[in-house]
Protein backbone atom coordinates (compact mmCIF):
# COMPACT_ATOMS: atom_id res chain seq x y z
CA UNK A 1 0.00 0.00 0.00
CA UNK A 2 1.28 3.36 -0.97
CA UNK A 3 1.32 6.06 1.61
CA UNK A 4 -0.32 9.23 0.40
CA UNK A 5 1.11 11.46 3.06
CA UNK A 6 2.61 14.56 1.61
CA UNK A 7 6.12 15.06 2.77
CA UNK A 8 6.38 18.58 4.07
CA UNK A 9 9.94 19.79 4.11
CA UNK A 10 10.69 20.95 7.61
CA UNK A 11 11.19 24.64 7.18
CA UNK A 12 12.34 26.68 10.09
CA UNK A 13 11.46 30.35 10.14
CA UNK A 14 14.45 32.54 9.63
CA UNK A 15 14.74 36.24 10.09
CA UNK A 16 16.56 36.97 6.86
CA UNK A 17 17.01 35.22 3.54
CA UNK A 18 20.36 33.70 2.75
CA UNK A 19 21.73 36.63 0.78
CA UNK A 20 20.90 39.26 3.39
CA UNK A 21 22.18 36.98 6.13
CA UNK A 22 25.46 36.67 4.27
CA UNK A 23 25.74 40.45 3.79
CA UNK A 24 25.05 41.06 7.47
CA UNK A 25 27.63 38.47 8.41
CA UNK A 26 30.20 40.04 6.10
CA UNK A 27 29.54 43.48 7.57
CA UNK A 28 30.10 42.10 11.07
CA UNK A 29 33.30 40.39 9.96
CA UNK A 30 34.60 43.59 8.39
CA UNK A 31 33.67 45.68 11.42
CA UNK A 32 35.30 43.27 13.83
CA UNK A 33 38.45 43.15 11.71
CA UNK A 34 38.71 46.95 11.67
CA UNK A 35 38.17 47.11 15.41
CA UNK A 36 40.73 44.42 16.19
CA UNK A 37 43.24 46.11 13.91
CA UNK A 38 42.73 49.48 15.60
CA UNK A 39 42.89 48.03 19.06
CA UNK A 40 46.04 46.13 18.27
CA UNK A 41 47.73 49.31 17.06
CA UNK A 42 46.76 51.05 20.30
CA UNK A 43 47.93 48.14 22.38
CA UNK A 44 51.35 48.25 20.69
CA UNK A 45 51.84 51.75 22.10
CA UNK A 46 50.63 50.90 25.56
CA UNK A 47 52.75 49.90 28.48
CA UNK A 48 50.48 47.17 29.80
CA UNK A 49 52.20 47.01 33.16
CA UNK A 50 50.84 50.48 33.88
CA UNK A 51 47.37 49.52 32.76
CA UNK A 52 47.28 46.44 34.98
CA UNK A 53 48.48 48.59 37.83
CA UNK A 54 45.65 51.08 37.30
CA UNK A 55 43.09 49.79 39.84
CA UNK A 56 45.64 50.08 42.64
CA UNK A 57 46.52 53.56 41.39
CA UNK A 58 42.88 54.53 41.28
CA UNK A 59 42.35 53.44 44.89
CA UNK A 60 45.45 55.34 45.94
CA UNK A 61 44.35 58.49 44.11
CA UNK A 62 40.86 58.19 45.51
CA UNK A 63 42.17 57.94 49.05
CA UNK A 64 44.21 61.11 48.52
CA UNK A 65 41.15 63.00 47.31
CA UNK A 66 38.96 62.58 50.39
CA UNK A 67 37.96 64.61 52.23
CA UNK A 68 37.70 67.58 49.86
CA UNK A 69 39.45 70.69 51.17
CA UNK A 70 36.25 72.59 51.94
CA UNK A 71 38.11 75.60 53.32
CA UNK A 72 39.61 76.29 49.92
CA UNK A 73 36.21 77.27 48.55
CA UNK A 74 36.88 80.91 49.52
CA UNK A 75 39.61 81.09 46.91
CA UNK A 76 37.28 79.72 44.24
CA UNK A 77 34.53 82.36 44.10
CA UNK A 78 36.59 84.58 41.85
CA UNK A 79 37.45 81.79 39.34
CA UNK A 80 33.80 80.70 39.31
CA UNK A 81 32.74 84.27 38.52
CA UNK A 82 35.35 84.37 35.75
CA UNK A 83 34.05 81.10 34.35
CA UNK A 84 30.49 82.44 34.24
CA UNK A 85 31.73 85.59 32.52
CA UNK A 86 33.69 83.64 29.94
CA UNK A 87 30.60 81.62 29.04
CA UNK A 88 28.17 84.55 29.02
CA UNK A 89 30.31 87.16 27.27
CA UNK A 90 31.50 84.50 24.80
CA UNK A 91 27.90 83.61 24.01
CA UNK A 92 27.04 87.29 23.46
CA UNK A 93 29.98 87.75 21.08
CA UNK A 94 29.04 84.62 19.17
CA UNK A 95 25.44 85.79 18.76
CA UNK A 96 26.52 89.16 17.39
CA UNK A 97 28.65 87.43 14.76
CA UNK A 98 26.43 84.41 14.13
CA UNK A 99 23.21 86.27 13.27
CA UNK A 100 24.48 87.91 10.05
CA UNK A 101 26.25 84.68 9.09
CA UNK A 102 23.04 82.70 9.56
CA UNK A 103 21.20 85.31 7.47
CA UNK A 104 23.75 84.86 4.70
CA UNK A 105 23.68 81.05 4.96
CA UNK A 106 19.93 80.52 4.83
CA UNK A 107 18.85 79.69 1.30
CA UNK A 108 15.83 81.99 1.39
CA UNK A 109 17.53 85.12 2.76
CA UNK A 110 21.09 84.93 1.44
CA UNK A 111 22.15 87.80 -0.84
CA UNK A 112 23.75 85.34 -3.27
CA UNK A 113 23.46 81.57 -3.37
CA UNK A 114 26.49 81.16 -5.59
CA UNK A 115 28.99 83.26 -3.69
CA UNK A 116 27.98 84.41 -0.19
CA UNK A 117 26.29 81.21 0.94
CA UNK A 118 29.32 78.86 0.50
CA UNK A 119 31.52 81.34 2.38
CA UNK A 120 29.03 81.49 5.27
CA UNK A 121 28.73 77.70 5.30
CA UNK A 122 32.51 77.32 5.38
CA UNK A 123 32.76 79.68 8.35
CA UNK A 124 30.12 77.61 10.14
CA UNK A 125 31.89 74.31 9.47
CA UNK A 126 35.32 75.65 10.40
CA UNK A 127 34.05 77.07 13.67
CA UNK A 128 32.19 73.88 14.54
CA UNK A 129 34.89 71.38 13.76
CA UNK A 130 37.50 72.93 16.01
CA UNK A 131 36.99 72.26 19.68
CA UNK A 132 36.92 75.27 22.01
CA UNK A 133 40.05 73.98 23.74
CA UNK A 134 41.94 74.13 20.48
CA UNK A 135 40.62 77.63 19.84
CA UNK A 136 41.78 78.53 23.35
CA UNK A 137 45.18 76.97 22.72
CA UNK A 138 45.60 79.19 19.65
CA UNK A 139 44.32 82.33 21.34
CA UNK A 140 46.49 81.89 24.41
CA UNK A 141 49.57 82.00 22.21
CA UNK A 142 48.20 85.01 20.35
CA UNK A 143 46.56 87.28 22.95
CA UNK A 144 48.23 85.88 26.03
CA UNK A 145 46.83 83.73 28.85
CA UNK A 146 43.77 84.94 30.72
CA UNK A 147 40.04 85.42 30.63
CA UNK A 148 40.11 87.37 27.37
CA UNK A 149 41.47 84.38 25.41
CA UNK A 150 38.74 82.23 26.93
CA UNK A 151 35.96 84.64 25.97
CA UNK A 152 37.16 84.84 22.37
CA UNK A 153 37.63 81.06 22.19
CA UNK A 154 34.09 80.39 23.42
CA UNK A 155 32.78 83.05 21.06
CA UNK A 156 34.54 81.61 18.01
CA UNK A 157 33.51 78.07 18.82
CA UNK A 158 29.86 79.00 19.33
CA UNK A 159 29.46 80.92 16.06
CA UNK A 160 29.14 77.72 14.06
CA UNK A 161 26.66 76.13 16.43
CA UNK A 162 24.37 79.15 16.75
CA UNK A 163 24.57 80.06 13.07
CA UNK A 164 23.86 76.49 11.92
CA UNK A 165 20.76 76.04 14.05
CA UNK A 166 19.58 79.58 13.29
CA UNK A 167 19.91 79.27 9.53
CA UNK A 168 18.02 75.99 9.63
CA UNK A 169 15.27 77.78 11.56
CA UNK A 170 15.23 80.60 8.99
CA UNK A 171 14.94 78.10 6.15
CA UNK A 172 11.90 76.54 7.79
CA UNK A 173 9.86 79.73 8.15
CA UNK A 174 6.43 80.19 6.63
CA UNK A 175 7.04 82.13 3.40
CA UNK A 176 3.43 83.26 3.09
CA UNK A 177 3.79 85.47 6.17
CA UNK A 178 6.84 87.12 4.65
CA UNK A 179 4.95 87.64 1.42
CA UNK A 180 2.03 89.19 3.30
CA UNK A 181 4.36 91.71 4.92
CA UNK A 182 5.99 92.43 1.56
CA UNK A 183 2.56 92.96 -0.01
CA UNK A 184 1.89 95.87 2.35
CA UNK A 185 4.74 97.69 0.63
CA UNK A 186 7.42 97.03 3.21
CA UNK A 187 11.04 97.60 2.30
CA UNK A 188 13.41 94.59 2.41
CA UNK A 189 14.66 95.64 5.87
CA UNK A 190 11.10 95.98 7.14
CA UNK A 191 10.23 92.61 5.63
CA UNK A 192 13.05 91.04 7.59
CA UNK A 193 12.10 92.74 10.85
CA UNK A 194 8.35 92.10 10.66
CA UNK A 195 8.18 88.97 8.49
CA UNK A 196 11.16 86.83 9.44
CA UNK A 197 12.38 87.90 12.89
CA UNK A 198 9.13 87.17 14.78
CA UNK A 199 9.03 83.70 13.26
CA UNK A 200 12.56 82.68 14.28
CA UNK A 201 12.62 84.51 17.62
CA UNK A 202 11.54 81.56 19.82
CA UNK A 203 14.02 79.23 18.09
CA UNK A 204 16.73 81.85 18.44
CA UNK A 205 16.13 82.32 22.17
CA UNK A 206 16.12 78.57 22.69
CA UNK A 207 19.37 78.12 20.75
CA UNK A 208 21.05 80.91 22.71
CA UNK A 209 20.18 79.50 26.10
CA UNK A 210 21.12 76.00 25.01
CA UNK A 211 24.50 77.19 23.79
CA UNK A 212 25.06 79.20 26.97
CA UNK A 213 24.56 76.01 28.95
CA UNK A 214 27.11 74.15 26.80
CA UNK A 215 29.49 77.10 27.12
CA UNK A 216 29.37 76.99 30.92
CA UNK A 217 30.37 73.35 30.66
CA UNK A 218 33.21 74.10 28.26
CA UNK A 219 34.50 77.19 30.05
CA UNK A 220 35.15 75.15 33.19
CA UNK A 221 37.99 73.38 31.39
CA UNK A 222 39.43 76.17 29.24
CA UNK A 223 41.81 77.07 32.05
CA UNK A 224 43.68 73.81 31.45
CA UNK A 225 45.37 75.50 28.50
CA UNK A 226 45.66 78.86 30.28
CA UNK A 227 42.47 80.61 29.24
CA UNK A 228 41.20 81.63 32.69
CA UNK A 229 38.37 80.45 34.90
CA UNK A 230 38.22 77.57 37.33
CA UNK A 231 40.16 75.28 35.00
CA UNK A 232 43.26 77.35 35.72
CA UNK A 233 42.96 76.57 39.45
CA UNK A 234 42.25 72.94 38.66
CA UNK A 235 45.35 72.67 36.54
CA UNK A 236 47.46 74.33 39.24
CA UNK A 237 46.10 72.00 41.91
CA UNK A 238 46.73 68.92 39.76
CA UNK A 239 50.30 69.87 38.91
CA UNK A 240 51.02 70.60 42.58
CA UNK A 241 49.32 67.33 43.60
CA UNK A 242 46.86 69.00 45.99
CA UNK A 243 44.33 66.23 45.47
CA UNK A 244 41.92 67.37 48.17
CA UNK A 245 41.61 70.73 46.39
CA UNK A 246 41.15 68.90 43.10
CA UNK A 247 38.19 66.95 44.46
CA UNK A 248 36.62 70.15 45.79
CA UNK A 249 36.96 71.78 42.39
CA UNK A 250 35.46 68.79 40.64
CA UNK A 251 32.46 69.03 42.97
CA UNK A 252 32.19 72.76 42.25
CA UNK A 253 32.35 72.11 38.51
CA UNK A 254 29.62 69.49 38.71
CA UNK A 255 27.45 71.82 40.79
CA UNK A 256 27.93 74.66 38.28
CA UNK A 257 27.12 72.41 35.35
CA UNK A 258 23.98 71.00 36.99
CA UNK A 259 22.83 74.48 37.98
CA UNK A 260 23.31 75.89 34.49
CA UNK A 261 21.54 72.88 32.98
CA UNK A 262 18.62 73.49 35.34
CA UNK A 263 18.48 77.21 34.53
CA UNK A 264 18.60 76.59 30.79
CA UNK A 265 15.91 73.90 30.99
CA UNK A 266 13.66 76.30 32.96
CA UNK A 267 14.22 79.19 30.56
CA UNK A 268 13.69 77.05 27.48
CA UNK A 269 10.54 75.66 29.02
CA UNK A 270 9.29 79.22 29.65
CA UNK A 271 10.04 80.31 26.08
CA UNK A 272 8.64 77.36 24.17
CA UNK B 1 -22.31 120.12 12.85
CA UNK B 2 -19.34 118.04 11.94
CA UNK B 3 -18.51 114.71 13.37
CA UNK B 4 -15.56 114.91 15.74
CA UNK B 5 -12.66 113.05 14.30
CA UNK B 6 -10.55 111.01 16.69
CA UNK B 7 -7.77 113.31 17.82
CA UNK B 8 -4.60 111.77 16.46
CA UNK B 9 -4.57 108.42 14.66
CA UNK B 10 -3.00 105.94 17.02
CA UNK B 11 0.17 104.51 15.56
CA UNK B 12 0.53 100.77 15.63
CA UNK B 13 3.34 99.63 17.82
CA UNK B 14 5.05 96.27 17.85
CA UNK B 15 3.91 94.37 20.93
CA UNK B 16 6.82 93.88 23.33
CA UNK B 17 8.40 90.42 23.45
CA UNK B 18 7.69 90.08 27.18
CA UNK B 19 4.21 91.22 28.07
CA UNK B 20 4.55 91.77 31.81
CA UNK B 21 6.17 95.17 32.17
CA UNK B 22 7.82 94.57 35.55
CA UNK B 23 9.43 91.33 34.32
CA UNK B 24 10.66 93.05 31.18
CA UNK B 25 12.25 95.91 33.11
CA UNK B 26 13.75 93.60 35.74
CA UNK B 27 15.35 91.55 32.99
CA UNK B 28 16.69 94.61 31.17
CA UNK B 29 18.08 96.24 34.33
CA UNK B 30 19.45 92.92 35.56
CA UNK B 31 21.21 92.30 32.26
CA UNK B 32 22.69 95.82 32.31
CA UNK B 33 23.93 95.44 35.90
CA UNK B 34 25.40 92.03 35.16
CA UNK B 35 27.13 93.23 32.00
CA UNK B 36 28.70 96.23 33.70
CA UNK B 37 29.86 94.05 36.60
CA UNK B 38 31.21 91.36 34.28
CA UNK B 39 33.02 93.80 32.02
CA UNK B 40 34.28 95.76 35.03
CA UNK B 41 35.82 92.72 36.73
CA UNK B 42 37.27 91.07 33.65
CA UNK B 43 40.93 91.90 33.63
CA UNK B 44 42.26 92.19 30.15
CA UNK B 45 45.90 92.96 29.66
CA UNK B 46 45.44 95.14 26.60
CA UNK B 47 49.16 95.73 26.25
CA UNK B 48 49.68 91.98 25.94
CA UNK B 49 46.80 91.67 23.48
CA UNK B 50 48.28 94.49 21.41
CA UNK B 51 51.66 92.81 21.50
CA UNK B 52 50.10 89.55 20.32
CA UNK B 53 48.36 91.04 17.31
CA UNK B 54 51.35 90.70 14.94
CA UNK B 55 51.56 87.08 16.05
CA UNK B 56 47.87 86.68 15.25
CA UNK B 57 48.42 88.08 11.80
CA UNK B 58 51.40 85.78 11.42
CA UNK B 59 49.14 82.89 12.37
CA UNK B 60 46.49 83.85 9.84
CA UNK B 61 49.06 84.28 7.07
CA UNK B 62 50.43 80.84 7.99
CA UNK B 63 47.26 79.43 6.43
CA UNK B 64 48.40 80.66 3.03
CA UNK B 65 50.00 78.34 2.36
CA UNK B 66 50.06 75.94 5.33
CA UNK B 67 53.16 73.84 5.73
CA UNK B 68 52.24 70.20 5.25
CA UNK B 69 55.72 68.93 4.45
CA UNK B 70 58.18 69.67 7.24
CA UNK B 71 56.25 67.84 9.98
CA UNK B 72 54.49 65.41 7.67
CA UNK B 73 55.53 62.15 9.38
CA UNK B 74 54.46 63.44 12.81
CA UNK B 75 51.15 64.67 11.44
CA UNK B 76 50.38 61.38 9.72
CA UNK B 77 51.25 59.45 12.86
CA UNK B 78 49.07 61.71 15.01
CA UNK B 79 46.09 61.50 12.67
CA UNK B 80 46.40 57.71 12.42
CA UNK B 81 46.52 57.38 16.20
CA UNK B 82 43.47 59.62 16.52
CA UNK B 83 41.55 57.51 14.02
CA UNK B 84 42.36 54.22 15.80
CA UNK B 85 41.32 55.73 19.09
CA UNK B 86 38.08 57.00 17.62
CA UNK B 87 37.07 53.70 16.04
CA UNK B 88 38.09 51.49 18.95
CA UNK B 89 36.51 53.78 21.56
CA UNK B 90 33.24 54.09 19.66
CA UNK B 91 32.93 50.31 19.32
CA UNK B 92 33.82 49.53 22.93
CA UNK B 93 31.74 52.41 24.25
CA UNK B 94 28.65 51.30 22.36
CA UNK B 95 29.09 47.65 23.34
CA UNK B 96 29.38 48.62 27.01
CA UNK B 97 26.54 51.11 26.85
CA UNK B 98 24.01 48.57 25.58
CA UNK B 99 23.61 46.73 28.92
CA UNK B 100 23.74 50.03 30.82
CA UNK B 101 21.15 51.57 28.51
CA UNK B 102 18.84 48.55 28.84
CA UNK B 103 19.25 48.70 32.61
CA UNK B 104 18.42 52.40 32.62
CA UNK B 105 15.11 51.99 30.78
CA UNK B 106 12.37 52.25 33.38
CA UNK B 107 9.90 50.06 31.49
CA UNK B 108 12.06 46.94 31.32
CA UNK B 109 14.49 47.15 34.25
CA UNK B 110 13.73 46.52 37.93
CA UNK B 111 14.07 49.57 40.16
CA UNK B 112 17.48 48.87 41.83
CA UNK B 113 19.08 48.12 38.46
CA UNK B 114 17.46 51.23 37.07
CA UNK B 115 18.93 53.48 39.77
CA UNK B 116 22.37 51.92 39.45
CA UNK B 117 22.51 52.30 35.67
CA UNK B 118 21.12 55.84 35.78
CA UNK B 119 23.84 56.88 38.23
CA UNK B 120 26.53 55.38 35.97
CA UNK B 121 25.13 57.45 33.11
CA UNK B 122 24.96 60.60 35.26
CA UNK B 123 28.60 60.29 36.36
CA UNK B 124 29.79 59.68 32.82
CA UNK B 125 27.84 62.62 31.44
CA UNK B 126 28.69 65.22 34.05
CA UNK B 127 32.45 65.28 33.47
CA UNK B 128 34.06 66.79 30.42
CA UNK B 129 36.12 64.45 28.27
CA UNK B 130 39.21 66.49 29.03
CA UNK B 131 38.87 66.13 32.81
CA UNK B 132 38.32 62.40 32.43
CA UNK B 133 41.38 62.30 30.19
CA UNK B 134 43.58 63.93 32.85
CA UNK B 135 42.66 61.21 35.32
CA UNK B 136 42.92 58.35 32.87
CA UNK B 137 46.35 59.58 31.79
CA UNK B 138 47.36 59.52 35.44
CA UNK B 139 46.06 55.97 35.79
CA UNK B 140 47.11 54.38 32.51
CA UNK B 141 50.14 56.44 31.54
CA UNK B 142 50.63 58.62 28.49
CA UNK B 143 49.52 57.40 25.10
CA UNK B 144 46.48 56.42 23.08
CA UNK B 145 45.19 53.89 25.61
CA UNK B 146 44.22 56.66 28.04
CA UNK B 147 42.46 58.52 25.25
CA UNK B 148 40.70 55.33 24.21
CA UNK B 149 39.40 54.72 27.74
CA UNK B 150 38.29 58.36 28.05
CA UNK B 151 36.31 58.31 24.85
CA UNK B 152 34.78 54.90 25.61
CA UNK B 153 33.63 56.13 29.00
CA UNK B 154 32.18 59.33 27.56
CA UNK B 155 30.41 57.28 24.86
CA UNK B 156 28.68 55.16 27.52
CA UNK B 157 27.04 58.24 29.02
CA UNK B 158 25.88 59.62 25.70
CA UNK B 159 24.78 56.43 24.00
CA UNK B 160 23.38 54.71 27.08
CA UNK B 161 21.14 57.64 27.91
CA UNK B 162 19.74 57.93 24.40
CA UNK B 163 19.26 54.16 24.17
CA UNK B 164 17.40 54.13 27.48
CA UNK B 165 15.13 56.95 26.35
CA UNK B 166 14.49 55.22 23.06
CA UNK B 167 13.54 51.98 24.81
CA UNK B 168 11.22 53.90 27.13
CA UNK B 169 9.49 55.38 24.09
CA UNK B 170 9.01 52.07 22.31
CA UNK B 171 5.67 50.54 21.42
CA UNK B 172 4.85 48.17 24.29
CA UNK B 173 2.27 46.18 22.34
CA UNK B 174 4.84 44.89 19.85
CA UNK B 175 7.08 43.72 22.66
CA UNK B 176 4.09 42.10 24.37
CA UNK B 177 3.16 40.26 21.17
CA UNK B 178 6.61 38.70 21.05
CA UNK B 179 6.36 37.77 24.71
CA UNK B 180 2.97 36.15 24.08
CA UNK B 181 4.59 33.68 21.68
CA UNK B 182 6.47 32.28 24.67
CA UNK B 183 9.80 33.92 23.98
CA UNK B 184 12.47 33.91 26.65
CA UNK B 185 13.86 37.17 28.01
CA UNK B 186 16.78 37.32 25.59
CA UNK B 187 14.59 36.36 22.65
CA UNK B 188 12.11 38.99 23.73
CA UNK B 189 14.88 41.59 23.81
CA UNK B 190 16.21 40.47 20.45
CA UNK B 191 12.91 40.28 18.56
CA UNK B 192 10.59 42.56 20.49
CA UNK B 193 12.74 45.48 21.59
CA UNK B 194 15.80 45.60 19.37
CA UNK B 195 14.09 46.01 15.98
CA UNK B 196 12.19 49.00 17.33
CA UNK B 197 15.25 50.94 18.48
CA UNK B 198 17.78 49.73 15.91
CA UNK B 199 17.45 52.28 13.08
CA UNK B 200 17.80 55.26 15.36
CA UNK B 201 20.61 53.70 17.34
CA UNK B 202 22.67 53.03 14.20
CA UNK B 203 22.30 56.70 13.31
CA UNK B 204 23.32 57.77 16.78
CA UNK B 205 26.32 55.44 16.70
CA UNK B 206 27.57 57.15 13.56
CA UNK B 207 26.93 60.53 15.15
CA UNK B 208 28.93 59.48 18.20
CA UNK B 209 31.79 58.39 15.92
CA UNK B 210 31.80 61.92 14.60
CA UNK B 211 31.83 63.43 18.12
CA UNK B 212 34.55 61.04 19.25
CA UNK B 213 36.78 62.14 16.41
CA UNK B 214 36.40 65.78 17.39
CA UNK B 215 37.01 65.02 21.05
CA UNK B 216 39.98 62.77 20.36
CA UNK B 217 41.68 65.78 18.80
CA UNK B 218 41.73 67.41 22.24
CA UNK B 219 42.50 64.55 24.63
CA UNK B 220 46.00 64.69 23.16
CA UNK B 221 46.51 68.09 24.80
CA UNK B 222 46.65 66.45 28.23
CA UNK B 223 48.66 63.43 27.07
CA UNK B 224 45.98 61.12 25.75
CA UNK B 225 47.70 60.50 22.43
CA UNK B 226 46.67 61.46 18.94
CA UNK B 227 46.81 64.60 16.84
CA UNK B 228 46.13 66.89 19.84
CA UNK B 229 49.63 66.27 21.15
CA UNK B 230 51.15 67.17 17.80
CA UNK B 231 49.03 70.30 17.58
CA UNK B 232 49.89 71.38 21.11
CA UNK B 233 53.60 70.94 20.48
CA UNK B 234 53.49 72.92 17.25
CA UNK B 235 51.72 75.78 19.04
CA UNK B 236 54.22 75.74 21.89
CA UNK B 237 57.04 76.03 19.38
CA UNK B 238 55.27 78.78 17.42
CA UNK B 239 55.35 76.64 14.29
CA UNK B 240 52.15 78.23 13.07
CA UNK B 241 52.36 76.92 9.52
CA UNK B 242 52.44 73.30 10.72
CA UNK B 243 49.63 74.06 13.17
CA UNK B 244 47.59 75.54 10.32
CA UNK B 245 48.14 72.38 8.31
CA UNK B 246 46.96 70.22 11.21
CA UNK B 247 43.87 72.36 11.74
CA UNK B 248 42.98 72.17 8.06
CA UNK B 249 43.37 68.38 8.13
CA UNK B 250 41.11 68.18 11.21
CA UNK B 251 38.46 70.32 9.50
CA UNK B 252 38.67 68.19 6.35
CA UNK B 253 38.31 64.92 8.27
CA UNK B 254 35.45 66.25 10.41
CA UNK B 255 33.65 67.36 7.26
CA UNK B 256 34.27 64.00 5.59
CA UNK B 257 33.04 62.07 8.63
CA UNK B 258 30.02 64.33 9.00
CA UNK B 259 28.96 64.00 5.39
CA UNK B 260 29.55 60.26 5.19
CA UNK B 261 27.78 59.62 8.47
CA UNK B 262 24.87 61.76 7.34
CA UNK B 263 24.74 59.82 4.09
CA UNK B 264 24.94 56.46 5.88
CA UNK B 265 22.20 57.50 8.30
CA UNK B 266 19.88 58.36 5.45
CA UNK B 267 20.73 55.03 3.81
CA UNK B 268 19.99 53.08 7.00
CA UNK B 269 16.67 54.72 7.76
Amino acid sequence: MMSDAIVIPKKVWQRRDRKTQFAVWLAWLFGTAVFVYCFQLISERTIWAFVLDAPAQAVDLGSRMVPPAWGYIHYLWRPIWDTLNIATLGTIISIVIAVPIAYCAARNTTPSVAFVRPVALFIIVASRSINSLIWALMLVTIVGPGVFAGIIAIGLRSIGFVAKLLYEAIEEIDESQVEAVRATGASPAQTTVYGIVPQVMPAFAGITVFRWDINIRESTVLGLVGAGGIGLELNAAITQLYWTQVSLMLLVIIATVILSEWVSAKVRHAII
Amino acid sequence: MSLALPAAPRRWKKPPAIKRAWLRWTLIVGAAVYLSLALGTTHVNWARVWEGLPRGIQFITAFLPPDFTSRWTEIVEGIAETLWMTVAATVVGIVLSVPVGIGAARNIAPLPVYYFCRSVLAVSRSFQEIILAIFFVKLFGFGPFAGFVTLSFATIGFYGKLLAEDIEDMDASQAEAVRATGAGWLQWLNYGVQPQVMPRMIGLGLYRLDINFRESAVVGIVGGGGIGATLNTSFDRYEFDSAAAIILIIIAIVMAVEYSSGYLRRWVQ
